[in-house]
């Protein structure tokens, strides 16, 4: 029952909001529902909720790490938009906040679904959910870029449900298409029909993760999509999207074919590694900067599951931080849009005088995406770097640490030019909104302790999320 | 009943090369809802007995795919005004060939499928040449909306292949399906009706602001 209330209310809430003439209602109708979410999520860690559905519905290891993670990120951008909408309006402002509810619905759809067709569902309509906020601007880039997301992000979504068609075809006993039966029946699939489905699932939830090279809506989307929109996407959305990625990773492991997936996804890793490096150097925006940021990680993400052994611990390790850790910067960079009106380098110089808080959240936050100590994210890239080494990659390694290193490099050279760089014409101090700054000061916390100390609870569920996907923990 | 769903893949072949072969957009169109109305017949002709089940999947896939969606997007070109036409960026005596050459190509592909219980030697060839003709009317046609129409055709590509998986894909989510691509060829029609507006063209190869 909570879990039906769980993709239920968020719809509900949706069309409340609509309904709402005043913007305050409809921002209560926000607020209120991503603080129900968050409660109900709690509640789970604490007791996990009984299968809804007859087993359509359930919540294992790693779908509560991405529940918890969609739940924790739309409070934080819930509150954000709050602060957000005060400043500026959007066309159709009612449509706005109806979208993030029903993305909410949508992406707590995809994570908490067994049922790997509802999965689909599920992920298609993230998608259209978040289709008209990159539109919010209604100006020519900002439609050029929905048009791109629409286009490529549909037609991979396609392709995935023609993985999942093939995935039906190859089971052969078991309830059809869901995970539970898929994994305990693994050793009666079709080998064929799984390789197929693989490929095709990976590929369309891959193009939807933006794992190079099929990231190219990537970066006009997060350029164009308002900030709390790109955080939502590139902390969320992709999240979901590796969801099903390590799903059907997880059937064909089961299977018997990690030497057939193993391959396949260090392929798309270090191809992404690669790309996010190249497009890094002499970027000059930071929204775009930060979307080669998300193809970089997305392709750590698969590394570390191609990886196996310890890599697959990694890799959910990541998942958290990396989600965490994109609503800090898109959140940052969205108070210096709303301040110079631009996200590009030559805009924003200056930025530490201006806006104190949110230039020194992006000055950390700068840190703790390029994976540097003490936060969370060098905890998880050392483990996936661990365990290319131990797996016997060292090729791999060699060619991680040489390209995280240009990416340091290429995202550092920008960063810090905004933070540091005086600006061409002195602009006095902003005083900054409570609203917009302290959802990322609450992530940014999370990332630091996250790099120092994993609590018990979440320690166990990482660890039987990387041995549900044949993994270890270290 | 086994004679009439192979007639009706057969038909859904021909109406993939009516769309490669037109020059017309509102040709394109109509060829898209008579395939839309063809899927809506095959569940039924494959699987004659008239479940629930198969009656509601006729149903939706009719009201969709061939009345919904095909009068959404007539509206949208007349509402935008479009007189040019389709505007292929490879000939039209090309797309052809490229067309036959994926129907050539899905029936080698099909052979080496092993699908367990498959109900018609077509249905997998037809859906593969299909999903491949979508893709084909993607990315070589210019305008914005006869790339909405390919990515119908690549839909009903997938479509026609899921029949094979009925009896497995519960009703509830084949539903959830349709309306998904209901929803997002709507709000793909309306970012055209958009482009039009704002670029006095549908053609999205104007769309080029965005690059690094």
């Amino acid at each position: 029952m909570p879990l039906l209330l769980l993709v239920g209310l968020p719809v509900l809430a949706a069309a409340a909001a609509y309904a709402h003439r005043s913007p305050r209602f409809r921002l209560g109708w926000l607020v209120a529902t991503a603080l129900v979410h968050v409660a109900v999520v709690a509640s789970f860690w604490a007791r996990p909720p009984a299968p809804a559905l007859g087993g359509w519905l359930a919540v294992d290891p790693l779908g509560l790490v991405v529940l918890t993670l969609v739940s924790v990120l739309f409070l934080v951008v819930a509150i954000y938009a709050v602060g957000f909408l005060q400043t500026e309006t959007p066309r159709g402002g009612s449509v706005f906040v109806s979208c993030l509810l029903a993305f909410l619905a949508a992406a707590t759809l995809v994570a908490i679904s067994h049922h790997l067709a509802l999965v689909w569902v599920g992920m298609e309509t993230t998608t259209l959910a978040l289709a008209p906020l990159v539109y919010h601007r209604h100006d020519r880039r900002s439609l050029e870029a929905v048009w791109k997301y629409l286009v490529l992000s549909s037609v991979g979504i396609a392709l995935a449900l023609f993985g999942t068609f093939f995935l039906a075809a190859a089971q052969t006993r078991g309830r059809p298409l869901i995970l539970e039966d898929l994994v305990a029946g693994s050793d009666s699939l079709q080998p064929a029909l799984l390789r197929a489905a693989f490929i095709f699932l990976l590929v369309g939830y891959g193009t939807k993760m933006g794992l190079a090279p099929l990231h190219a809506w990537k970066p006009d989307t997060y350029g164009e999509a308002p900030s709390l929109v790109g955080g939502l996407m590139a902390g969320a959305l992709t999240s979901c999207a590796f969801l099903g990625v390590a799903r059907i990773t997880q059937v064909t492991v089961a299977a018997g074919y990690d030497a057939f997936v193993q391959p396949i996804l260090l392929g798309f890793g270090l191809i992404s590694l690669v790309v996010a490096a190249a497009f890094m150097i002499g970027q000059t925006d930071l929204k775009r900067l930060l979307a080669y940021s998300s193809v970089e990680h997305m392709g750590l993400l698969v590394l570390g599951l191609g990886l196996g052994g310890v890599g697959r611990y990694g890799t959910v390790l990541h998942l958290l931080n990396n989600g965490l850790t994109k609503g800090i910067m898109f959140l940052a960079v969205g108070n210096i849009v709303l301040v110079t009106g631009s996200a590009t380098s030559d805009a924003a110089r200056g930025i530490l005088r201006r806006l104190p808080v949110s230039g020194v959240l992006l000055l950390l936050g700068l840190f703790a995406v390029t994976g540097s100590p003490p936060f969370g994210l060098f905890l998880s890239e050392f483990t996936i770097l661990n365990a290319a080494i131990g797996q016997g990659h060292p090729w791999v390694a060699m060619a991680m640490i040489g390209l995280l290193a240009l990416i340091f490099v290429g995202m550092a050279a920008v960063v810090l030019e905004v933070i540091y760089r005086p600006p061409e014409t002195e602009a006095p101090a902003v005083r900054e909104n409570l609203l917009l700054v302290v959802g990322p000061i609450a992530l940014l916390v999370a990332v630091l302790v996250l790099g120092m100390y994993i609590p018990p609870p979440l320690q166990r569920v990482l660890t039987e999320a990387a041995r549900g996907l044949g993994g270890v923990a270290p | 009943m086994s004679g009439l769903h192979e007639l009706l893949l057969l038909c859904v072949v021909l109406t993939n090369f009516w769309v490669l072969g037109t020059t017309r957009l509102s040709a394109t169109i109509r060829a898209t809802a008579i395939q839309g109305g063809l899927l809506a017949a095959l569940p039924i002709a494959l699987h004659p007995g008239w479940s629930l089940h198969i009656i509601g999947l006729a149903t939706g896939t009719f009201l969709v795919k061939a009345i919904l969606l095909p009068t959404f997007l007539n509206w949208a070109i007349r509402e935008a005004s479009v007189r040019r036409e389709v505007e292929p960026l490879i000939g039209f005596t090309a797309s052809l060939a490229l067309g036959a050459l994926a129907v050539a190509l899905s029936f080698g592909i099909a052979e080496r499928i092993p699908l367990p219980e498959s109900d018609s030697a077509l249905l997998v060839p037809v859906a593969l040449s299909t999903v491949i003709v979508g893709l084909l009317v993607l990315t070589t046609r210019s305008k914005a909306l006869t790339q909405v129409v390919g990515y119908l055709i690549l839909e009903n590509g997938i479509y026609v292949f899921g029949l094979s998986q009925v009896e497995r894909v519960p009703f509830l989510v084949e539903l959830g399906v349709l309306l998904d691509i209901f929803v997002g060829v709507f709000i793909m029609g309306i970012v055209v009706f958009h482009i039009n507006r704002e670029f006095d063209s549908l053609d999205s190869t104007r769309l080029t602001e965005l690059k690094d």
